[in-house]
């Protein structure tokens, strides 16, 4: 699944494993999430929109809608 | 990297379980060599050192519903179904050759050993594709 990660985590300067350790789950987590490699269960979905304190739309693309 | 509290944990109760193998093996090899034992009780002592080894599986169990990161332990049920249906595959052919006499009857305690030897050879695999990671993210 497209999502904005990887430019959300940029934007405020955080490296992988920074934000890894905010989600608390592994820095693995965060570049497979970031690649569209693995797609996160609803709930880390929520963590990480509420962590950028977004929608969480405004991290993932719907793949429905492109 | 810290280890994470449930990997400590999956360790600590692995070295456990195998130290129980080590211990029933070399009881129930020396019981059987110096008072063989009869009857019903020769049964159970034969399948003694089986026990450690099924709780080895219990123990995996318990690491994959305690994994706290998802992607991880989805990492670990694929390897996971990989290996038991390579060692199911291995062993089924081997049943076969064994059918038609190409090959010496093995016993059937090497089915774990050889499982136990492909999830070796899967967190080798795992490892290096997570240093190819580290060296692209």
């Amino acid at each position: 699944m497209d999502n904005h990660l990887r430019a959300l985590r940029a934007a405020r300067g955080w490296s992988q494993q920074h934000l890894a350790e905010r989600l608390e789950v592994s820095r693995q987590s965060v570049n497979a999430i970031e690649t569209g490699r693995y797609d996160p269960s609803l709930p880390l979905a929520f963590r990480i929109a509420e962590l950028f304190e977004l929608a969480i739309e405004d991290v993932f693309v719907s793949p429905s809608r492109g | 990297m810290p280890v994470s509290p449930e990997i400590k944990r999956y360790t600590v109760r692995l070295l456990s379980v195998m130290t129980l193998y080590g211990v029933t093996l070399v009881g129930v090899n020396l019981w059987f060599r110096y008072a063989t034992p009869t009857g019903v009780l020769a049964y159970v002592a034969a399948v003694l050192p089986a026990v450690p080894i099924a709780l080895v599986f219990v123990v995996i169990g318990k690491l994959l519903v305690e994994m706290r990161d998802e992607y991880i332990r989805a990492q670990m049920v694929h390897d996971l179904l990989i290996v038991t249906g390579a060692t199911l595959s291995i062993t089924t052919a081997w049943g076969f050759l064994e059918g038609f006499g190409l090959v010496a009857p093995t016993a059937h305690y090497y089915v774990a050993t050889l499982w136990f030897a492909l999830q070796g050879v899967a967190a080798c695999v795992r490892g290096i594709l997570r240093s190819r990671e580290r060296s692209v993210g």
